[in-house]
């Protein structure tokens, strides 16, 4: 009898999977349309903008100073540093020198919201990948950051602190106080997150390997941040364009070599480590500075006057009324500043006509970029590793669909 | 780590593309050139291509739109050299009232969301774009968002009118 008649043919039969859309208190709203063979990835397609706000139409129609809180709902994790990578941008359109304490204290609350995003990130890796306890222990220095950003200006999580030319207030002494605790019970976290991770054989069967990407592609894909320098390119905003004075700092760019998902966390990490170094130095350069009291720089015509000068003066009134109703002119002209965020180069391209609002304001916003490499990243592989590389990327929902 | 200077680029520009480059300007620390339509792509391509100026990253790129100007829909793309840390913006601008470019997706992957996004609030369309459709605003969505004819809010909206401040 021949053999092949006996040979049942049947075609490969793929199933469809919806992953999603999530509670957006998961990791966001994300959908992912997959197609499985059995447990492994064949295709994966994403679908975004869920939260879709029309930030971009937004601001033109929103005076300079109503625009940060826009930038506070982009990447959600890490909004400090979306505002001062907004106040910066107008800063440069206005051509305004901001004092040497101001570029400092702006140091310290960017890498405060630096080391609170990624310790949400790679809590929720260990989160993905079995290990809730991790992520119980850390949360507790999160929430010590939130209160320090509580006791600068009043919010926790979309914080609309700073503003165009400096800060709204200086830091207390409360909030001081709150750093140096911070920076002395972190870490003694972190080793602890550390030792229960790091080399943890049953996490790193899980990640290393889950994953990757090689560097040729992240840069063809328009990876920045920790996911680029996981790929082994140490490209970091803040050594290849300093801001806010970053030059004066001493600090390490973390890389990795395999850009998969063990290298991701690990970067992030170092990265925490490296963060709190740069706050310790800024507060070192701040005692040699002789200015102990400038937290904005002198631009009346954009810096809301104090509340006593508003009702005691004529120049403070004015200016406090045309600051508010947005009638501050703006000089004409084009900018382009990008600032190191949570997870890559946040980047603002802000064309003024000279009017009261931006004419076109259009940011880069990282996670939307690199997201869109999802797909390549997960294929042939398993579900759950699928879920481990999104949570490793750390795609913010917020600002990836603006 | 090499140098290189706006000078150098716009005259290796000029030599290859002559009358092609419309413009070219420093606008804050960015060198800006604006180039015709036809040629953009080439440009692009030139740039990334070139040994020297090896503008190897895809910063961003978005739709513009100046209903003032008589080519009032345009299109910018950043690009970058993370080695010497040059970058370049291109701008080209065109006067159709249905905007087609050339996709640079073949260039970089990175730009398939960015022209996706284009389309989605311009209707900017990319010639050879694998999969242009929309990607933010929901698909039976009319018009196109960011043009500036496009109202911010529901004109036909009568509980927010503020007769002093507009809407």
């Amino acid at each position: 009898m021949n053999s092949t008649t006996n040979e049942i043919i049947k075609e490969k039969e793929y199933t469809t999977l919806n992953l999603g859309p999530t509670h957006p208190a998961t990791h966001g709203i994300f959908q992912n349309v997959m197609k499985m063979d059995g447990e492994l990835i064949v295709e994966a397609e994403p679908t975004i903008g869920y939260i879709h706000r029309a930030f971009e139409k937004l601001a033109e129609r929103r005076p300079y100073g109503q625009i940060t809180p826009i930038t506070d709902r982009m990447n959600y994790c890490s909004s400090p540093i979306n505002n001062m990578g907004w106040h910066m941008t107008a800063e440069k359109l206005a051509g305004i020198e901001i004092p040497k304490r101001v570029q400092y204290l702006r140091v310290i609350i960017m890498e405060l919201s630096r080391i609170a995003d990624h310790i949400i990130c790679n809590s929720v890796i260990g989160v993905d990948s079995g290990a809730m306890t991790g992520f119980l222990y850390v949360f507790q220095w999160r929430e010590d950051i939130y209160e320090i950003f509580e006791e600068l200006c009043g919010a926790r999580l979309t914080t609309n602190i700073g503003r165009i030319g400096g800060l709204e207030r200086d830091f207390s002494q409360k909030a001081w106080l709150k750093i140096e605790r911070l920076l002395k019970d972190l870490p003694g976290g972190l080793k602890e997150f550390e030792n229960l991770l790091v080399r943890n054989r049953i996490f790193m069967d899980r990640t290393i390997k889950c994953g990757p990407i090689s560097a040729d592609r992240a840069l063809a894909y328009g990876f920045t941040g920790p996911n680029l320098r996981a790929a082994g390119v140490d490209y970091d905003v803040r050594v290849m364009n300093p801001y806010s004075s970053y030059q004066d700092f001493d600090f390490i760019v973390p890389i990795g070599t395999n850009g998969d998902t063990y290298d991701r966390f690990m970067v992030r990490e170092n990265e925490m480590w490296q963060s709190m170094s740069i706050i310790k130095q800024a507060m070192e350069k701040l005692d040699r500075l002789d200015d102990k009291t400038s937290f904005h720089a002198d631009v009346p015509e954009y810096f809301l006057p104090e509340k006593d000068e508003v009702y005691n003066t004529m120049e403070g009134l004015i200016w406090h009324f045309k600051i508010i109703m947005g009638e501050t002119q703006m000089p004409k002209g084009e900018v382009y500043h990008s600032v190191e965020g949570g997870n890559g180069e946040l980047g603002f391209y802000l064309i003024s006509d000279g009017g009261r609002t931006p004419y076109r304001l259009h940011f880069r916003r990282p996670c939307f970029i690199y997201y869109q490499a999802y797909p390549e990243m997960v294929k042939g592989a398993f579900l759950s590793d699928a879920i481990l590389t999104m949570s490793s990327m750390n795609v913010i929902a917020g600002e990836l669909d603006a | 780590m090499s140098n290189i200077t706006a000078e150098l680029a716009i005259e290796k520009l000029n030599n290859q593309f002559g009358d092609q480059i419309i413009s070219s300007e420093m606008l804050y620390d960015f060198l800006t050139v604006t180039v015709a339509k036809k040629s953009v792509k080439d440009v692009i391509k030139f740039l990334h291509d070139d040994a020297e100026l090896n503008c190897h990253f895809l910063t961003t790129m978005c739709g513009l739109h100046y209903p003032d100007q008589a080519e009032q829909f345009g299109v910018m793309y950043q690009l970058h050299n993370m080695v010497a840390n040059f970058r370049i913006r291109i701008k080209t601008f065109t006067a159709d009232a249905e905007p087609v470019f050339e996709t640079i997706t073949d260039i970089w992957p990175a730009a398939n969301w960015m022209e996706r996004e284009a389309y989605d609030f311009f209707g900017f369309r990319f010639h050879g774009h694998p999969k242009l459709k929309r990607i933010l605003n929901m698909d039976s969505l009319e018009g196109w968002p960011l043009r500036k004819e496009f109202p911010l809010e529901d004109p036909f909206r009568a509980d927010k009118d503020d007769k002093m401040f507009g809407r």
